[in-house]
């Protein structure tokens, strides 16, 4: 037998954009163990809710995480309305959703690059990072950011998009949706991209779901969920067939991100299409006196925002569960048993967004 | 399963021109919706300090006795919450960013406000008025 031993892998890693540490306990060139520590990027934003007014928390919200930041907003805001009892207006849902997917089809184009990246394929990373570049513009002209969208508000949005200004985007959209499609084909059926992810970071579809995973990870292990599917927003209105994947293995839920541009871009023309006419914003009235949970769809899974007020400017408790953190248990099954050159993908492929996680 | 899968994607790339700008000899075009930095116009300002309230990192401090309106483009998250909130719309979003610093500072910006002349006050009543109403 072997000898054990422990291997460092992260903070500071190629493949992390984030820093997370896992201690791989390897046997040979076999992964036997891995035990993560978290902690590196903690902030505390939780806590600040208790000093900021709540109108203003909409600002912090959104950068709990640069990637996904949009969706974040929408989520706390979409929490406090409920409280609120506030309903909003139908072009403010469209506009949300138009944005939410652009967010997503950002996130995940990135994400692809990245991975592309990860196993040497840096001609593939640029084409991925060159679409993506499509998408910030559009985000830019619609909302002034290219990171943080600055967009959300309680009540609705915080600034309206002519139609006009619609139209041209989705004509981007439209165009970056074609050029996508051939990047799609070499990820489908490229020889190095195949023999490096398939097969590799099996996760099958019972312990997917005994440990919790969300997102594009349960999908990619053969379970059809999407919490779009409860109808938030104006996704009631929109028609949404989650992706699914049966292969349960890295390559699965590479597929399962790339089907879900597609997927994004044809909702932001759809949703574009459709955006009804009227106001974009309704002024709440009083604060928010009592808790709810809101469950949105990110670009790696369901995420969950707890808000809780007492009738004062401040609320008394906001909590989130984001996608990531439901992975990690997922990705320390994945990782026994497989070889150390692997794990760096490994972990890439439930795409980890670790300022999210530790807020 | 193709072996050259990305090879059609790379030659055309070989002929196609840079997708990338070559910055700084051709500046970026901003949107005319980006977020770049506040803008403030003097003259119009009545230093209400409205902005100063709203701001939710706190970058911008209005002096009212001094007369200046200062703001810290490092602190400023481009939230636009103070254009939103501005009376007499002095403030403004210019899509181009800020400038790089090398050292931590902040803009004064003077503001030419004359606050108006306080209102005369109503003439007082008469020595018989007040001997005549009731105590």
């Amino acid at each position: 037998m072997s000898e054990r031993t422990v291997i460092p892998f992260g903070p500071q890693h190629p493949v992390l954009p984030e820093p997370i540490h896992i201690d791989l306990v390897v046997e040979d060139e076999h992964v036997k163990e891995a035990i993560p520590s978290f902690g590196f990027i903690h902030r505390g934003l939780e806590k600040l809710v208790e000093k900021k007014d709540f109108n203003e928390f909409t600002y912090v919200a959104e950068r709990v995480c640069g990637i996904c930041s949009y969706i974040h907003g929408m989520g706390y805001c979409q929490a406090v309305e409920k409280v609120m009892n506030v309903e909003i207006p139908p072009r403010a849902n469209y506009l949300r959703v138009f944005w939410a997917e652009l967010s997503r089809a950002h996130s995940h184009l990135m994400w692809a690059g990245l991975l592309a990246d990860a196993f040497g394929f840096e001609n593939l990373f640029m084409q991925c990072w060159r679409i993506r570049e499509t998408l910030l513009d559009v985000i830019e002209e619609t909302t002034g950011g290219r990171v943080i969208f600055g967009s959300a508000k309680i009540g609705g949005v915080r600034r309206d998009v002519d139609n006009e200004t619609l139209k041209r985007c989705a004509a981007k959209v439209a165009s970056a949706a074609v050029e996508f499609e051939e990047i799609k084909k070499v990820f489908r059926d490229d020889y190095s991209v195949k023999s490096r992810l398939c097969g590799i970071g099996m996760l099958s579809r019972d312990n997917a779901w005994e440990l919790g995973a969300v997102g594009p990870t349960l999908r990619g292990s053969g379970i059809s969920t999407d919490t779009r599917l409860e109808g938030y927003a104006a996704y009631r209105d929109l028609s949404i067939t989650p992706i699914v994947e049966t292969a349960c293995d890295s390559y699965a839920r590479c597929m399962v991100r790339l089907h879900e541009i597609s997927q994004s871009l044809d909702l932001i023309q759809e949703v574009a299409a459709r955006t009804p006419e009227g106001p974009v914003f309704e002024k709440p009235k009083g604060y928010p006196n009592g808790e709810y949970f809101a469950r949105l769809e990110q670009p790696r899974g369901e995420v969950i925002y707890y808000v809780k007020g007492n009738g004062t400017k401040n609320l008394s408790r906001f909590r989130v569960r984001t996608p990531t953190f439901a992975n990690i248990p997922a990705l320390l099954h994945m990782l026994q048993g497989c070889e150390l050159a692997d794990v760096g993908l490994i972990v890439l492929t439930i795409d980890p967004c670790i300022s999210c996680a530790e807020r | 399963m193709k072996p050259l899968a990305m090879t059609k994607l790379s030659l055309r790339n070989l002929f196609k021109e840079p997708v990338t700008v070559a910055y700084p000899v051709i500046p970026r075009e901003y949107f005319p919706g980006t977020r770049g930095r506040i803008l403030i116009e003097p003259s119009t300002c009545n230093l209400c300090v409205i902005c100063d309230v709203r701001c939710p990192t706190k970058a911008i401090k209005v002096d009212r006795k001094g007369q200046t309106w200062t703001i810290d483009r490092l602190s400023c998250i481009q939230c636009g919450a103070c254009v939103e909130a501005c009376p007499r719309k002095c403030l403004t979003t210019g899509n181009q960013y800020s400038e790089p610093m090398t050292e931590k500072s902040v803009l004064v910006v003077p503001i030419p406000f004359v606050p108006p002349p306080p209102k005369p006050k109503p003439p007082a009543k008469d020595a018989s008025d007040a001997k005549d109403s009731p105590v």
